[in-house]
């Protein structure tokens, strides 16, 4: 990057073979589909389930 | 003036970074607006402060919750939000090199917090909401409340959309080479965070809102706490994810430091990304609609990953200041420390701030996320010692050394008084520890939170919590010292952006003494392998191993308070 004054903050991760977790991290889509869904899935639809499903208490 | 491009940006001539106009316009808006809402939130907080040191017992009842309302909802959503606004936009464009992508996504997203927060601080103003930030239902606010927080929530909801725009086109015209950088990384997992809070939100809040004006029947008291806090706790996700990111840029600007692996920070901000939102639970568990199997995998399996994730943090921030330290040869077990720049306030803000986060906020709340510990903690002091040592003492004063930078860099205005600037994150941080070690000790012995009165003059059963009253001397204490810390930063920052010499044309002036100025700046630009020979973080291995044994002590003990309240046969 000739053009560009080299600043380590705008610096990102080094060149070489891709892993897949590295294929991962760089697919925002892929992140914020499985960041909204699998928190969805085990708190509030697990949650909201339970409390659907819970029988009204009988008054003595 | 920095070098005006023809695409409507600048170069800034302090770190050479291209800036955006557009960005830069809407960066400056959001953190002006965010210091209002902290001064309001401060404001607040003195009355609090002086209210629950019983010796002063500042405001009567009602007052109390108003002020708690006023308090929780500034600080925590409205201060909090607008600087994590200015943050994506920030990350957005000018780390990658891009502009801004929508104009339309950006006004909204500022137009639409703004009336939202000026609606709900009207509401809560004018006593047409003593409710709480939490809002329970039942209790019930005046319906202005509720489409304030909706409409706010839908503009931070603008705001991040247009993040996710500014990757896209990033992407898309190849303004980056690899990855994207780490702290932009940081502020994607924020705003994904941010997308599940926000929706959460709106399932919440929409229907409250139509009970509000009569068209749907109260909404289920259970229901709209687990929807509640899908809200309510994420979005101190985003907070830490925020604050994560921005320790690493003030690692670089203050000291030259770089992440020691990019990979492995990546990977604990995915672990915040899949994990974190679960925390939620633990404010649920001591309700009675859920299971003890969500109560405990919330709460306890899926979230020591997400604790996994900010260990993995609060080791690397640290590791990699300790090794820039060290490239400048400042060496010794720990006179990389000795040598830091203390007098720099982005620094000092940085370094205090991963402290009280790390070994105050990052321990305790561990043991009280624990579902059997909880049960001796839930509403008591403890909670709200607790989150100020993560939200104040963390967040906020990373946001505040921020601020140190961020007005010479991007409204291009000096601080002035500088010698107070460079105490003010001391100060704070004292406060708030302060405070925060008051409400802990004065919460284990059972002082409830979200109450103006621990001698319950009056109540049927009586409660003798007068063994707690030193500690509630602290608490009024060390809430006025960080009080008073907070505000002298809002006014040292409001006299910079308004009446604070221009800077245009040059770089910043330092906060740093020339030879450590110089040095950074060396290291800054130069490419250098932070793993390289005679670099290890040995410091901050012996700092981590201390952390560790704190919170084993802590954890233990806190096993046997419960084993004493909660005999088992
Ligand atoms: C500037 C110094 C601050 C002081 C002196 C202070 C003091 C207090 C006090 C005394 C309470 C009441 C606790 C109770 O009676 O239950 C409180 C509550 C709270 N504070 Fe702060 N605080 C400060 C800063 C902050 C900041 C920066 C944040 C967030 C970013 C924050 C967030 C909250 C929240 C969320 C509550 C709970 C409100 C509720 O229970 O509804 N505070 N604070
Ligand atoms: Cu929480």
């Amino acid at each position: 990057m000739a053009d560009q004054p080299h600043v380590a903050v705008t610096e990102g991760a080094d060149d070489g073979p891709v892993h897949w977790l590295q294929k991962l991290l760089d697919n925002p889509w892929l992140l914020l589909f499985l960041g909204v869904v699998v928190p969805t899935l085990s708190y509030t639809v697990w949650g909201w389930v339970e409390l659907v499903l819970m029988k009204k208490a009988e008054l003595p | 003036m920095g070098i005006l491009t023809s695409d409507n940006s600048r170069v800034c001539d302090t770190t050479g970074l291209k800036v955006c106009l557009q960005s830069e316009m809407l960066i400056k808006l959001n953190a002006v607006v965010a210091v209002v809402c902290l001064l309001i939130g401060v404001l607040a907080a003195f009355g609090l402060a002086l209210t629950r040191w019983e010796t002063i017992g500042l405001l009567d009842p009602l007052m109390y919750y108003r002020f708690t309302t006023v308090h929780g909802l500034n600080m925590l959503i409205f201060w909090i939000l607008f600087m994590e606004m200015a943050i994506l936009y920030f990350a957005g464009t000018v780390l990658l090199n891009n502009r801004n992508a929508s104009s339309l996504l950006s006004w909204g997203q500022f137009g639409l917090m703004l009336i939202g927060m000026g609606m709900v601080n009207y509401s809560v103003f004018t006593g047409r909401a003593d409710v709480m930030m939490t809002s329970y239902v039942p209790l019930r606010a005046e319906h202005e409340f509720y489409l304030g927080t909706i409409l706010f929530a839908v503009g931070a909801l603008l705001g991040t959309t247009n993040f996710f725009a500014n990757l896209y086109v990033a992407k898309r015209d190849k303004t980056y080479k690899g990855s994207i950088p780490l702290v932009v990384f940081g502020a994607l997992a924020a705003a994904i965070i941010a997308v599940f809070t926000i929706l959460h939100g709106a399932v919440a809040l929409v229907p409250t809102w139509l009970w509000s004006i009569g068209m749907m029947e109260a909404p289920d008291a259970g229901w709209y706490r687990l929807l509640w806090w899908g809200l309510g706790h994420p979005s101190q996700q985003i907070n830490v994810c925020a604050m994560v990111a921005v320790w690493y840029l003030l690692g670089t600007l203050t000291v030259g430091a770089k992440p020691l692996n990019q990979a492995v920070c990546r990977t604990a901000f995915l672990l915040y990304i899949l994990f974190i939102n679960r925390a939620s639970e633990h404010h649920l568990l001591v309700d009675p609609g859920l299971s003890a199997e969500h109560k405990m995998w919330n709460t306890s399996y899926a979230l020591y990953l997400a604790v996994l994730a900010s260990m993995i943090h609060g080791f690397t921030v640290p590791a990699s200041l300790e090794v820039a330290q060290r490239k400048k040869g400042h060496g010794g077990l720990f006179g990389w420390l000795a040598k830091a720049p203390w007098g720099d306030p982005g620094f000092a803000a940085l370094f205090v701030s991963l402290v009280i986060f790390g070994f105050g906020g990052g321990i305790t709340g561990v043991t009280l996320g624990t579902h059997q510990i909880n049960i001796v903690a839930h509403n008591t002091l403890r909670i709200p010692g607790h989150f100020h040592m993560t939200v104040a003492g963390g967040t906020s004063l990373a946001f505040m050394g921020l601020a140190y930078y961020v007005v010479p860099l991007i409204f291009r205005k000096e601080y002035s008084f500088r010698g107070l600037a460079r105490i003010q994150p001391y100060i704070f941080g004292l406060g708030i520890s302060i405070m925060a070690i008051g409400m802990t000790l004065a919460g284990s012995l059972g002082v409830p939170r979200r109450h103006p009165d621990i001698d319950f003059t009056d109540a049927a059963i009586k409660a003798d919590l007068s063994a707690a009253s030193p500690f509630m001397a602290l608490v009024g204490i060390g809430g006025f010292i960080a009080a008073t810390g907070a505000l002298i930063f809002i006014l040292l920052t409001v006299h910079a952006v308004f009446l604070g010499a221009s800077n245009k044309g040059r770089a910043m002036t330092s906060w740093q003494k020339p030879e450590q100025d110089k040095l950074t700046r060396d290291l800054m630009s130069t490419n250098w392998n932070p793993e390289g020979a005679g670099l290890k973080p040995s410091g901050t291995s012996v700092l981590t191993l201390l952390l560790l044994a704190a919170f084993a002590i802590y954890y233990f003990a806190n096993w046997k308070a419960l084993a004493d309240v909660w005999h088992v046969s």
